[in-house]
């Protein structure tokens, strides 16, 4: 994109038609005052009640669609193009999506959390207004020959009837349609489907293939200038004093730019970016020092804490004393990196009266909120336009590098584009939230569960901005604004009905909360509680957030259960729960992979070598947005420790599938990126400073992995709302591993990552000892 | 600052630069390719690769003063849109690709393994794929993408 900002909305106009008139001529509200959550849609000065907001039909009959989620490579930019072309009863071809673009799309919020299906697939948004876009075409054409829309039928944009036909184009090209949102306008029903449920190959992959794609790293803007950030050497340093002389001899440097505790470099060229940002002379106070990793797990059941009771029978301890059996077991696990392998870029350009900012964040919208506020410009003034990035999972430092990109060119007054170093990223990011997760069940006579407590401490610092909050991510911390921060506070009596969003009530509890049961199994003896401490590094969502730390400690927690009162883990399971579609997706998964039977760990660990073993995990993912269930085959050396994958067999029920091909893409790279996070992902630090600051230091599997059979099975359902599905497999991959590996091998692995080392020290006596 | 010519996928470039400066600032700031990208300017990702001599070079850390008069070819200079090349022709074929930002890593890598020698076994091109990452870990897809281009380069 090597274009000024005056073109590209030059070219928006010619592109959107009618659209860009709603944009220059509506008054502006503040999203905030309007925000429903952090997934949902919000008024702007784009109104989404409005049909005209979402879709514009050209003369020559093509659509151009608006979306406010965007495509991270994940493939919602080929799943929504065909939900358009779907309701709308053209090719994908004839279909043009924006996406993300806060001077043409809605504003809906940020592209996270497994949302995005759910609210642009089903009875609202972008689904309803490409439904009420093709019903109100065919309402045009019935009017215009006075016919029963009825009986009219549409293919490729073209309406007919008998003899007579009339196109799109014909009926509103280039004008707008004028009308609201329409919630009678009837989605078309999965059975009709043409291209939505289809394998469309993603749109962007020959693009991709064959290097022609622009990322956000390849935006140049003409007179743009390359900045380099400069970040405190230790957590909590600020600085003391910057000497600019040290860099002013470095052939393209423009200036240093220094606001509170944020620095950095502006130069002509990249490469005199990096080594002004190497050679600048920063004098930092001493920072505040860190908590002894080795010890951490303790220092965070020791902080003070923001506590939630999800649920509470009142009756729990009283079972936990008076059990024939009672067990108790602590998971531990760790800060894990978005680790995404593009440094993360962007592009800024601050003009007095205007400001675009080329940013692959998830938050267009919050993101230009955030910018409003960090270089204090009125918010109209502000325009953020997507461009992918590689990879994110999560918050990146994708935010963090637009807010750079941002500061450096309203310092220099020209635009400048940022690349962050590969340590700039890795060291203060906002990692995935450290957690203790500690378990107690209660056994009756016969070996069924009857009391169940979990009780979880997670450490967190800032997150996602929102609208709100600069320093909820570093930039805006150095630059003077305060993170969200935990405040301790005792927790309140469960209300209302239970949402399992964090998943940190384990499936098989009733989940009762003044007697409504929201829960997936049958266990009402239960307490849940989670205590949120502060963290001394930045927090944020990563794949699957605490849900995926919830879930290992609950799934492997159910099997060492399982292994006590010596019961299949799959029957034990079933057994235990009453949510259908979790049922069935244990079910689907066991038969697909030929589970059998057994009561408890084979641990044919005395000659065998290596030892094999086969897990199981299950969830609900976000209580009732997708529903998985795992198995996971390894082989251990009980020599070295080392873990092999075997192979996979996942089922899954995310409700009508908008693309199979993109769905398996999807559940299959998570699964293996679940694979590096349980056997080798770990963020480490020293008493100062982060020390996993590259790919040495912060390991991850890599394309020599001995790569095992993954198989995807869809347990597909056309009568319910479509759920999310980008991360529900990941969520299972630890426990199932973890359970694998302690059939394999006898050995209960409660902290991620199971290093070798790790492995070893928990074999049972005389295991793998002998060769 | 010097002269420096570079041949990049057949077409040569003169240009004035610090000799220092890595090949991939040049290739993608001074000459707009978007093929190679830069991951951790540390060679040890893939995502900057390129073909030199036959062999798949990390760009990030070459300095553009070393290339000398030896042609560079990067991930488009193999292939094109219209007409990709086998390689990527398996790779679209085979879906293998998420966020697509490593794929310079996976595909040269494999390509000049494989051109070297066209019947490397799994374990050698494990080998040589050892410092390749992709973090969407598409790995399923990609790893039969590349047999199949191994598989076509037998017939």
């Amino acid at each position: 994109m090597t274009v000024s900002r005056r073109t590209f909305l030059k070219t928006s106009l010619t592109a959107s038609g009618a659209l860009i008139v709603a944009f220059s001529g509506d008054s502006l509200v503040a999203p905030s005052s309007l925000a429903q959550g952090p997934f949902d849609t919000h008024r702007s000065h784009i109104d989404p009640s409005k049909l005209d907001s979402w879709i514009a039909v050209s003369a020559d009959g093509t659509v151009t669609a608006y979306t406010g989620k965007c495509d991270f490579g994940q493939g919602m930019f080929t799943a929504q193009t065909q939900l358009v072309a779907e309701e709308l009863c053209l090719s994908i071809a004839r279909v043009k999506l924006i996406q993300c673009d806060t001077s043409v799309c809605p504003d809906q919020g940020t592209t996270s959390g497994s949302q995005s299906s759910p609210t642009n697939f089903n009875l609202r948004n972008l689904a309803q207004a490409a439904a009420t876009a093709r019903v109100a075409l065919i309402a045009m054409a019935a009017k215009k020959w006075n016919e029963p829309a009825d009986q009219l039928k549409v293919s490729e944009g073209v309406i007919t009837s008998g003899s007579r036909q009339i196109t799109y184009g014909e009926l509103i090209g280039g004008q707008r349609f004028e009308l609201p949102l329409n919630p009678d306008a009837k989605r078309r029903s999965p059975d009709q489907w043409t291209v939505l449920g289809k394998a469309v190959p993603s749109l962007d992959r020959v693009a991709l293939v064959t290097g022609h794609f622009e990322f956000v790293h390849n935006v140049r803007v003409p007179g743009m200038l390359h900045g380099r950030v400069v970040r405190p050497p230790d957590v909590g340093a600020k600085v003391a004093r910057v000497d600019e002389s040290s860099v002013k001899q470095i052939p393209g440097f423009v200036k240093v730019v220094v606001r509170r505790d944020f620095v950095g470099v502006v130069a002509e060229k990249p490469w005199h970016a990096v080594q002004a940002a190497r050679k600048l002379k920063v004098l930092w106070t001493p920072g505040i020092g860190l908590p002894t990793e080795a010890q951490y797990y303790q220092t965070v059941r020791a902080q003070p804490s923001e506590d939630d009771l999800l649920v509470d029978s009142r009756d729990v301890a009283q079972h936990l004393a008076s059990a024939v059996t009672a067990l108790k077991a602590t998971y531990f696990h760790p800060y894990q990196m978005h680790g995404s392998i593009g440094s993360s870029c962007a592009v800024a350009d601050v003009r007095p009266d205007a400001v675009t900012v080329w940013s692959a964040t998830q938050s267009a919208y919050p993101t230009r909120s955030i910018v409003s506020k960090l270089l204090n410009v009125p918010l109209e003034n502000v325009r953020v336009v997507y461009v992918r990035g590689s990879g994110c999972y999560g918050l990146n430092g994708a935010d963090t590098v637009s807010f750079d990109a941002a500061l450096l060119s309203q310092a220099v007054g020209r635009p400048v584009r940022v690349q962050l170093s590969r340590q700039d990223e890795m060291a203060w990011e906002n990692y995935g939230a450290a957690c203790v997760i500690e378990q107690q069940a209660a056994l009756d006579e016969q070996g069924a569960i009857i009391a169940w407590e979990c009780e979880s401490w997670d450490a967190s610092r800032g997150g996602r901005p929102g609208y709100e909050k600069p320093g909820n991510v570093v930039t805006g911390t150095l630059a003077g604004f305060d993170p969200d921060l935990i405040q301790a506070a005792a927790a309140k009596e469960p209300h209302g009905e239970l949402h399992n969003r964090s998943n940190v009530v384990p499936s098989y509890l009733a989940g009762c909360v003044h007697g409504k049961c929201g829960g997936a199994g049958t266990i009402r003896s239960e307490r849940v509680v989670m205590h949120s401490v502060n963290s001394p590094f930045y927090t944020g969502p990563l794949r699957s957030p605490l849900r995926l730390q919830n879930t290992f400690a609950h799934e492997c927690f159910m099997d060492e259960i399982c292994a006590r009162v010596k019961a299949d883990p799959v029957e034990f399971r079933l057994k235990h729960l009453r949510n259908e579609r979790v049922i069935g997706a244990v079910k689907a998964a066991a038969n697909a992979a030929g589970w059998m039977p057994r009561p408890g760990p084979n641990a044919n660990n005395s000659g065998e070598k290596p030892a094999g073993g086969r897990g199981i995990a299950c969830v609900a993912y976000e209580g009732d947005n997708g529903y998985a269930a795992l198995v996971a085959e390894v082989s251990v050396d009980l020599n070295t420790g080392r873990v092999q994958l075997r192979k996979f067999t996942v089922a899954i029920d995310a409700g009508p599938i908008s693309n199979p091909d993109g769905l398996r893409n999807q559940t299959e790279g998570g699964i293996l990126q679940g694979a590096s996070r349980a056997l080798v992902e770990r963020v480490t630090w020293d008493d100062r400073r982060i020390t996993s600051v590259d790919w040495e230091t912060y390991p991850s599997l890599y394309l020599d992995t001995d790569v095992p059979e993954i198989n995807v099975v869809f347990v597909e359902r056309k009568d319910v709302p479509a759920t999310g599905a980008g991360e529900t497999a990941i969520t299972l991959v630890a426990a199932a591993l973890g359970n694998a590996i302690f059939d394999a091998t006898g050995a209960r692995l409660r902290e991620v990552p199971f290093t070798p080392e790790r492995i070893k020290a928990a074999l049972p006596v005389g295991a793998g000892r002998s060769a | 600052m010097s002269a420096v010519t570079l041949k990049v996928n057949g077409q040569v470039h003169n240009l004035e630069t610090d000799p220092s400066t890595p090949l991939l600032f040049v290739l993608s700031d001074d000459l707009g390719f978007r093929g190679p990208k830069f991951g951790c300017g540390l060679a040890q990702c893939g995502a900057c690769t390129v073909i030199l001599r036959g062999k798949a070079v990390r760009s990030c850390v070459l300095p553009v003063g070393s290339v000398g008069e030896h042609e560079v070819t990067t991930l488009e200079g193999i292939g094109t849109p219209e007409k990709p090349h086998p390689i990527q022709q398996c790779f679209i074929e085979e879906g293998a690709v998420q966020c697509g930002f490593c794929l310079s890593g996976v595909i040269l890598t494999a390509k000049a393994a494989l051109d070297q020698k066209p019947q490397a076994s799994d374990d050698e091109l494990r080998q040589t794929l050892g410092g390749v990452l992709c973090r969407c870990f598409a790995h399923l897809r990609m790893w039969r993408a590349i047999r199949k281009y191994r598989e076509m380069k037998k017939s």
